[in-house]
C-alpha cells in the first residue's frame, strides 16, 4: 500500500464524510415536510432547494463565535470537535464494497467503530459541562445516563454478530455472510439500530437534546459553526449507524451483482435505513427521561442477551 | 386487546401516507390562490355612484373613511323649473391601516357606490401609503368580480321578486282586457299559475330552516 493509495483512499473517505450527512440533511428537510403534509424547501439553489444546507452553512459561518464568559474556554471550544471527529474516524473503517474498497481494513474492526463512536458522546457531555448553564448541564447529565444504557445493548447486538461471523473484523464478517444471517439475526439488528439511534440522541430518544423542555440541552450556548459542527455531528452520525447496520446485519455489499456494483447495494440500504430514522423522528413523540432508561434496561438489554443466546446454540447446532 | 406495538405501526403508517399524497402547501407568491367567492381584499369606490350622503362614512366602527365635499346648483332641467343643489365629491379616502375590513361600509352604501374585490396585494413600506385616495380606489373597481351564481334552492333576489310580480300583474291586467268574454278562465289560469310557482318555492324554504 503505497502513499497515493492511501492519500487516494483518505480522500474518498472524506468526500463521502462531507457529502452523505448533507445529502442526509436534505433528505430530512423534505422527507420530514412531505409527512407533514409540506414541501419543505424550496428556493435555495433553483430546484427544489436542493442548496438549503449550503445556504445554512453560510448563515453559520457569518455568525458571531460566542463563548459564554463563565464558560470553560478550552473544553466549551473543544466540543464540537470531539463530537465530529470521531464519526469521520469510523467512515474509515466501514467496508463499501467487496475486494477491499475500505479506508482500512481494521482487525478489531467492531471494537474500534464502537468504541471510537462511543467517543462521539463525549463532546455533548464535555459542552454540557463547561457551558456554565443549567440547561446544558441538564442536557449533558441526561447525555451521560443515555450513553450508560445504550451503549450496553449496543455492544451486545454487534456482539452477537461477531460470534455468527467468529471474526471481529467488518469485511471479515462481509465475507463470512449469508442470506439467512438476516432473520437470523434480526433481534439484534433491531436492537442495535435502536440503541444506536439512542446513541446519537435523535428522536425518539432525543431527551437529552430536548428543544421544548431544556433547549437543546448541551448545545444551548453554541451559535455558529461550532453548532452547525454539532448538527453535522448528528447527521454524520446517523450516516455512519446506517452504515454500520448494514454492514453489520443486512449484509452490506451482498445483493445481484455484488462484484461489480456491491458498493451500491451498501449505499442503497444505507439509504433505507436513513430514511427509517427520519420516518421514525417524524412519527413519534419524544420518549420521557424514565422511559428511556426503561426502554434500555427492561426491554432492549434482555432481547441483546437473547439475541446472544440464540446465536451461540444456533452456531453451535449448524457446526 | 390490540396487537402489542400496532399503535406504533399505525403511526409510521399514518406518516407515510401522508407523504404519497399531494402537499398542502400554498405556493402563494408562484401561484395565485384560489380565493373563493366575495372575499374581502380590498373596498372598490364606483364613485360615478356616489351621491356624498356620508352613510359610510358615519357607519364605519373605526372611522377610517374620509370624505370632503361642496355643493354645486344645477340649473333647472325644464325651463321655469326651480334651480337644484347637487353634492360634488372632492375627496373619499379610506385608510385601510384603520379598516378592519367588516364591510358595514358596502353593506350601508343606499347607491352601491362601494365594491369588495378579492386583490389583496397592496402591503405598502409606509403605512401612511395605505391610505388610498378616490383614484387609487376608482382603480379597484376595475377587479371587481361579477356576483357569484345564487345557490340552487335560494331565495330570488328581492329585485328581481318585485319586478316579476309587476310583470304577472301587468300580463293579467292585459289578459283581462283582452279576454273580457272569457274573463274567468282568464283569471284562473292565472290563479294556478301563481299557486304553481308558490308550490315550487317551497321546498326550499323549509329545508333553510332545517339547516338553520
Amino acid at each position: 500500500m503505497d502513499v497515493l493509495d492511501v492519500a487516494w483512499r483518505l480522500l474518498a473517505v472524506l468526500l463521502a464524510f462531507l457529502v452523505l450527512p448533507l445529502v442526509v440533511g436534505q433528505a430530512e428537510h423534505k422527507v420530514m415536510a412531505h409527512m407533514q403534509g409540506r414541501v419543505g424547501p424550496m428556493y435555495a439553489g433553483g430546484f427544489h432547494g436542493w442548496a438549503q444546507l449550503v445556504a445554512d452553512g453560510v448563515k453559520f459561518a457569518q455568525k458571531e463565535d460566542v463563548v459564554p464568559a463563565d464558560a470553560d474556554r478550552r473544553v466549551f471550544q473543544l466540543a464540537p470537535a470531539v463530537a465530529l471527529i470521531p464519526y469521520l474516524l469510523v467512515l474509515i473503517a466501514i467496508p463499501v464494497g467487496p475486494d477491499g474498497m475500505v479506508g482500512q481494513a481494521i482487525d478489531a474492526g467492531i471494537f474500534f467503530v464502537l468504541a471510537v463512536m462511543g467517543v462521539g458522546v463525549l463532546g455533548s457531555l464535555m459542552g454540557g459541562w463547561a457551558s456554565a448553564n443549567k440547561f446544558s448541564l441538564l442536557g449533558g447529565l441526561r447525555t451521560a445516563a443515555q450513553l450508560m444504557a445504550y451503549e450496553l445493548p449496543l455492544l451486545l447486538a454487534a456482539a452477537s454478530v461477531a460470534m455468527a461471523a467468529g471474526t471481529l473484523s467488518l469485511p471479515g464478517i462481509l465475507e463470512a455472510f449469508e442470506w439467512w444471517w438476516v432473520p437470523w439475526q434480526i433481534i439484534g439488528a433491531l436492537v442495535f439500530f435502536t440503541a444506536g439511534l439512542a446513541e446519537l440522541q435523535r428522536p425518539p430518544f432525543d431527551a437529552p437534546i430536548a428543544d421544548s423542555e431544556i433547549i437543546f440541552g448541551a448545545y444551548t450556548e453554541y451559535t455558529g459553526l461550532r453548532f452547525a459542527l454539532f448538527l453535522l455531528a448528528e447527521y454524520a452520525g446517523i450516516v455512519v449507524l446506517c452504515a454500520l447496520t448494514t454492514v453489520l446485519f443486512l449484509g452490506g455489499w451482498h445483493g445481484p451483482f455484488a462484484a461489480d456494483l456491491g458498493w451500491l447495494w451498501t449505499l442503497l440500504k444505507t439509504s433505507v435505513l436513513a430514511f427509517v430514522v427520519i420516518w421514525l423522528r417524524v412519527s413519534y413523540p419524544r420518549l420521557r427521561e424514565d422511559q428511556l432508561q426503561r426502554l434500555a434496561w427492561t426491554v432492549l438489554v434482555p432481547l441483546a442477551l437473547f439475541q446472544i443466546a440464540l446465536t451461540g446454540v444456533v452456531k453451535v447446532v449448524i457446526q | 386487546m390490540a396487537v402489542p406495538g400496532s399503535g406504533l405501526a399505525k403511526g409510521l403508517a399514518v406518516t407515510l401516507r401522508t407523504m404519497t399524497r399531494r402537499s398542502v402547501t400554498a405556493h402563494y407568491p408562484d401561484v395565485r390562490p384560489e380565493l373563493p367567492a366575495r372575499s374581502r381584499g380590498v373596498i372598490g369606490l364606483f364613485e360615478e355612484n356616489c351621491t356624498v350622503c356620508m352613510l359610510c362614512a358615519r357607519e364605519c366602527p373605526d372611522w377610517c373613511i374620509y370624505i370632503d365635499s361642496h355643493k354645486e346648483t344645477v340649473p333647472p332641467a325644464a325651463p321655469g323649473g326651480r334651480e337644484r343643489s347637487r353634492n360634488v365629491l372632492d375627496r373619499f379616502a379610506i385608510d385601510f391601516s384603520l379598516c378592519m375590513y367588516c364591510g358595514i361600509c358596502i353593506e350601508v352604501c343606499p347607491f352601491d357606490a362601494l365594491f369588495w374585490s378579492p386583490e389583496f396585494e397592496y402591503a405598502e413600506t409606509d403605512i401612511r401609503d395605505l391610505v388610498h385616495e378616490r383614484d387609487r380606489l376608482r382603480e379597484w373597481m376595475w377587479t371587481v368580480p361579477a356576483p357569484p351564481p345564487l345557490d340552487p334552492a335560494a331565495e330570488e333576489p328581492k329585485e328581481i321578486a318585485a319586478a316579476r310580480k309587476a310583470a304577472e300583474k301587468q300580463l293579467a291586467a292585459g289578459a283581462r282586457s283582452r279576454e273580457a268574454g272569457q274573463q274567468e278562465a282568464g283569471q284562473q289560469e292565472a290563479g294556478r299559475h301563481g299557486t304553481g310557482q308558490h308550490e315550487a318555492g317551497q321546498p326550499g324554504t323549509p329545508q333553510r330552516d332545517g339547516d338553520a
